[in-house]
């Protein structure tokens, strides 16, 4: 196996505040990790930083081997090979379900109009959303707006896929299918890396889980270790509360 | 509707059953003109109550003193018979005026309002320069811009420019107008959340394209209420280039005024600016009811 991602001693603040405090990870091809920690541990802000969303204060990004935090990096170019997925879905409100998967394609990889919708059409179809082609996104419900999200996402085929927490804004029945649609994706071989506070998903999906806490990573491993058997006191606290809360 | 003929059915028929969109008891979220519960006694309530209203009115006005004397003065109708179809044939300038100006002003506010959003310390100084250009055409009194650069600029003899006060005319109505209309596109286009920019960016969109194909296409959407608003005083405004010596509609009605001591040219002037933003507030009104529909029918449902 290859590496895919590796961040080096990454910091990032905002302001005051520093959110990431030194943050190494290495991902490898067609390995799944699952980010976990509480609200505000750094999750988001790292696979934001991930994406050149947010600049980072200090470390580095490497993807395949290259740094992308580099000076005179073409950050778009580097957005373009990877794929991330929003809590908000953020789809775009004032076109169809398949202009919102097809434009980047046609504008960014300057496919013809035909090959991305055809494309596109393809993707909507393999996760059950042919008959939403035609819609515009607020005539659908959350979960069938997420999988378009991450349909988009796929639709310019990344190397690595980034998903922010993708099942905390929708209603509980509505998890599944989401869920369902990354485990296909974990089948495939997409690399992934999941931000989520879906314990028994990330026991179920994950190669490994890391968990974050006051912006590192304080422990990270296999997700039977990691659930089962925490070495880290606040790990175990962590997951002692998520217990207690009945999400797991 | 098959012609219920008086039957209270009509009042319903609006707002019932097959349009689920209207809640109970009312139209849309602003109280209509005609009230929103169209019972037959609340029908009836306001029939009564207008007619007292503006009847009242009518005879404190046409019984005062002075009403005969301005009847003859403003309301003959020998005098807008004659004046009207004068006046109108003037007016087709002011259509032109403002139809170009409008043209222009969209496309150069537009300009202002992207370069004002534009990130980055790299272009501040264009901030800088929209700013400023905003709040000088919007703070000078646009009469006087008119006065200046009709006057002021044919006398610079630029090579190449158009000497004619027609020309300045449309000009210093596109540069004040573009200042307003300037801000209603960055209020429009601040108005789009971030996250909208991030999911573009994301995708691998630059900045242009993200500005391009997500921000403004639903900035714009919004804004159009407020830029027909702007368009409409631009429509009005147009009147100003009178003082150049442009032969317009307002200049026709003052020479008419002035050789007939009579002010009815005036009020047939008014009837036709009336006549002009009435239907376009209609217009915008079903545009952005039918945009509103297209995009939510379903999720009300």
């Amino acid at each position: 196996m290859s590496e895919s991602v590796r961040i080096e001693g990454v910091h990032k603040s905002f302001g005051e505040l520093e959110v990431l405090r030194g943050v190494d990870l290495t991902v490898e091809q067609h390995e799944v990790i699952c980010l976990i920690g509480a609200s505000g541990s750094g999750k988001s802000t790292l696979l934001r930083c991930i994406d050149l969303l947010e600049p980072i204060d200090a470390g580095r990004i490497l993807i395949d081997g290259i740094d992308i935090t580099a000076r005179g990096t073409d950050q778009d170019a580097v957005r373009r090979r990877i794929g991330i997925v929003f809590q908000s879905f953020n789809l775009f409100p004032h076109m169809t379900v398949l202009r919102n998967v097809a434009l980047a394609p046609v504008k960014v990889l300057k496919q013809p109009w035909d090959r991305a919708a055809d494309r596109s059409r393809e993707l909507l179809e393999r996760f059950g959303l042919a008959d939403k082609a035609e819609e515009y996104p607020d005539r659908l419900s959350g979960g069938q707006q997420q999988r378009v999200a991450i349909v988009r996402a796929l639709a310019m085929d990344p190397n690595v896929l980034l998903l922010d927490e993708i099942t905390s804004a929708l209603d509980p029945e509505l998890v599944a299918e989401v869920l369902d649609v990354i485990r296909e994706l974990a089948a495939q071989g997409m690399t992934m890396v999941i931000a989520t506070h879906e314990m028994a998903f990330a026991r179920d999906v994950a190669n490994r889980v890391c968990f974050l806490d006051g912006g590192t990573i304080l422990e990270e491993g296999p997700p039977d270790r990691i659930f089962s058997e925490p070495t880290n006191e606040r790990t175990r606290r962590f997951l002692d509360r998520i217990i207690a809360a009945g999400r797991m | 509707m098959s012609g219920g003929g008086g039957s209270p059915d009509i009042y319903f028929a609006k707002g019932g059953p097959e349009d689920p969109r209207t809640p109970p008891g009312g139209g849309s979220r602003s109280p209509r003109i005609l009230g929103g519960d169209r019972s037959a006694r609340n029908v009836w309530i306001a029939v009564a109550s207008t007619i007292l209203f503006f009847g009242v009115l009518a005879v404190v006005v046409v019984r005062s003193p002075g009403w005969p004397e301005i009847k003859q003065q403003f309301f003959n109708g020998q005098e807008f018979a004659v004046s009207f179809p004068l006046i109108l044939r003037k007016f087709t300038r002011n259509i032109f005026i403002f139809c170009v100006a409008e043209v222009l002003v969209l496309t150069l506010a537009l300009v202002l309002a992207v370069l004002r959003s534009l990130p980055g310390p790299v272009f501040t100084p264009l901030r800088i320069f929209s700013a400023t250009y905003t709040d000088l055409f919007r703070g000078v009194p646009t009469i006087l811009v008119i006065v200046m650069l009709g006057f002021g600029a044919p006398a610079l003899n630029l090579q190449g420019v158009p000497t004619s006060s027609f020309f300045w005319a449309i000009i210093a109505l596109t540069l004040v107008y573009s200042a307003y209309v300037a801000e209603v596109y960055r209020a429009g286009i601040q108005s789009v959340h971030p996250s909208q920019v991030a999911a573009a960016r994301s995708l691998g969109f630059s900045r242009w394209q993200s500005m391009r194909y997500v921000v403004l296409p639903q900035a714009i959407r919004r804004v159009i209420p407020p830029l027909l608003n702007d368009f409409i005083g631009l429509q009005k405004d147009s009147a100003l280039v009178y003082v150049l010596g442009v032969v317009e509609s307002l200049n026709q009605a003052t020479i008419i005024q002035a050789g007939d001591f009579n002010f009815t040219p005036y009020v047939a002037l008014s009837v036709i600016y009336i006549a002009i933003t009435i239907p376009q507030a209609r217009f915008v009104d079903r545009m952005v009811a039918r945009d509103q529909r297209r995009r939510q029918a379903g999720a009300t449902l």
